[in-house]
């Protein structure tokens, strides 16, 4: 069996107009067992940037605190808070650095450019290459069925309602159809004023 | 050339019926037989002795277990179908039947809504896991036999016969990649009978079984909860709670609960239950029900120290 695999998880990840939003399901498996139902897989960066960690979930807590460690040298070293695109080249890098024995986990951005208002998305493989979308993007167990959905539902210049009802729409079905996801989910849309972070009633099976 | 295709392969002659020689060619040349009066059971034969096509190569089984063995290679390309919860239980009122209703393909949800149970004739069930096409399939070719063997005898076959039909059957197809773990259920003269039988030709009489990739989970709610003496309706709760356990702890099991209750008279189907719902507001009113849902968070909602709400600080 695929070490990806080994804990089940997925994340999303969607553009709307001057909204992102980012949702991950809730569950920690050991193969085919559920462990647990309430292991969070997306976590803030800064006010207006989530990183969503699908993969090994020990390595998801592993590099969510070196994650944490490198934006607050940047914060330190910088004095300010670090841009999306800034973010997602320094995610790149620290997974790279493991080229030849890499984290297994993918990572997926959103955020709110601070300077420029602008709403980011990005993901990137196991080993740090980053894909820039203007849409959508998802990572995880359940990831086939995340294009799949995500396909059919996504609009252009969704506001940040519309843009809660897809990605929740998204993630749900789609967890539905993957043995190794769901279990629960959450939510966060960010706009450029505040962050909602909403956590959904979904199968627990 | 292995035993079984020298046995079974093409050498009709004995066998008024038999259309086994040619199973896999053009439509045209099925006879009626085949396809209409006997329900595509045709080429069993009179004697009750199957003859299925092989494949055309010195070891067919070995070429078999290469492609649709997942154990052996995951990414090899026929799946079988195989994660599955399925329980029984004989208990003073009959015996309980409670199966989940997921098929899975790899991490792929294939379909929510599998009929596990299988309603051989009035008074015996037959429960699937393992491949579904063999257990579907010999478990009506067991109902054929025991129709026959009522009209033959002038009276309803016992479960321990109709078992060990199956059991026998199964074995002579050992090593051939036949994938099936069932439990055979009925009511005869001795009262309500269980039998679990599988393809590898084990065939147990007993009390309690639970077969499938969840019946981990499922025993051992059952287990805390079994008595022989159990009500109807708390032995239904018992048998629903348990496959729910089952469907929410295992990956592989889920969607909704079929429940039977097999009794003097013969069977009775109860119910669908969506697991889901078992989770957050439990079957409603139904007997057996004690209220409320079966989720570990929801029956501990506010009670648990680490709720930190819950704890009064004013005393």
């Amino acid at each position: 069996m695929s070490i990806m695999e080994y804990n089940g998880g997925s994340v999303v990840a969607m553009k709307g107009k001057n909204c992102v939003a980012i949702a991950s399901d809730l569950r920690l498996g050991n193969q085919a067992m559920t462990v647990a139902t309430n292991f969070e897989k997306v976590f803030p960066v800064t006010d207006s940037l989530y990183c969503g960690l699908a993969g090994l979930a020990t390595d998801v807590i592993t590099l969510r605190e070196r994650f944490r460690y490198r934006v607050n040298m940047y914060t330190i070293k910088e004095e300010r808070q670090i841009e999306p695109a800034t973010f997602a080249q320094l995610v790149s890098s620290t997974l790279y650095e493991r080229r030849f024995g890499p984290y297994f986990v993918e990572p997926v951005i959103a955020g709110i450019s601070k300077k420029t208002g602008e709403p980011f998305i990005a993901a990137a493989d196991l080993i740090g290459c980053l894909n820039f979308a203007k849409d959508f993007v998802v990572c995880g167990t359940a990831s086939d069925k995340l294009f799949g959905v995500a396909e059919g539902l996504w609009e252009p210049d969704m506001a940040a309602e519309d843009l809660f009802e897809t990605i929740s729409q998204t993630l749900m079905n789609a967890v539905d159809r993957d043995a190794f996801s769901g279990w629960g989910a959450i939510v966060h849309v960010i706009t450029p004023e505040k962050v909602i972070s909403r956590t959904l009633k979904a199968r627990m099976d | 050339m292995n035993t079984f295709v020298s046995r079974f392969a093409p050498s009709s002659s004995a066998l008024p019926h038999s259309k086994g020689a040619i199973a896999v060619e053009d439509d045209e040349k099925y006879s009626d037989l085949t396809w209409g009066s006997q329900a595509g059971f045709g080429h069993l034969g009179t004697k009750g002795i199957p003859s299925f096509k092989v494949p055309s190569l010195a070891d067919p089984s070995a070429f078999l277990r290469m492609h649709t063995d997942d154990y052996a290679d995951p990414s090899c390309r026929i799946k079988i179908q195989h994660g599955t919860t399925t329980l029984a239980f004989r208990f003073k009122g009959g015996i309980i039947v409670a199966v989940d209703s997921r098929a899975t393909a790899g991490s792929y949800i294939a379909s929510g809504t599998v009929k596990k149970v299988i309603e051989i004739n009035p008074y015996l069930l037959g429960t699937m896991a393992g491949g579904a096409a063999d257990c579907q399939y010999w478990e009506t070719y067991l109902g054929i036999e025991c129709r026959l063997h009522e009209l033959r005898n002038r009276e309803r076959i016992s479960v321990a016969a109709a078992s060990k039909f199956l059991s026998n059957l199964v074995y002579s197809y050992k090593g051939m990649g036949l994938s099936m773990g069932t439990m055979i259920c009925g009511w005869d003269k001795t009262g309500p009978a269980l039998f679990y039988v599988d393809s590898d030709g084990t065939r147990l009489k007993g009390d309690i079984f639970s077969v499938g990739s969840g019946s981990t989970y499922a025993y051992g709610v059952l287990d805390q909860g079994y008595h022989w003496d159990l009500s109807d309706e708390d032995a239904q709760e018992l048998g629903r709670r348990s496959i729910y356990a089952a469907g929410h702890r295992d990956a592989y099991s889920g969607n909704t609960i079929n429940l039977y209750h097999v009794k003097e008279q013969g069977w009775e189907f109860l119910g669908n239950y969506d697991v889901t719902k078992m989770h957050y507001d439990g079957p409603g009113n139904v007997p057996g029900a004690t209220g409320g849902g079966y989720g570990y968070e929801v029956r501990t909602a506010g009670r648990s120290a680490s709720d930190a709400d819950a704890i009064d600080t004013s005393a």
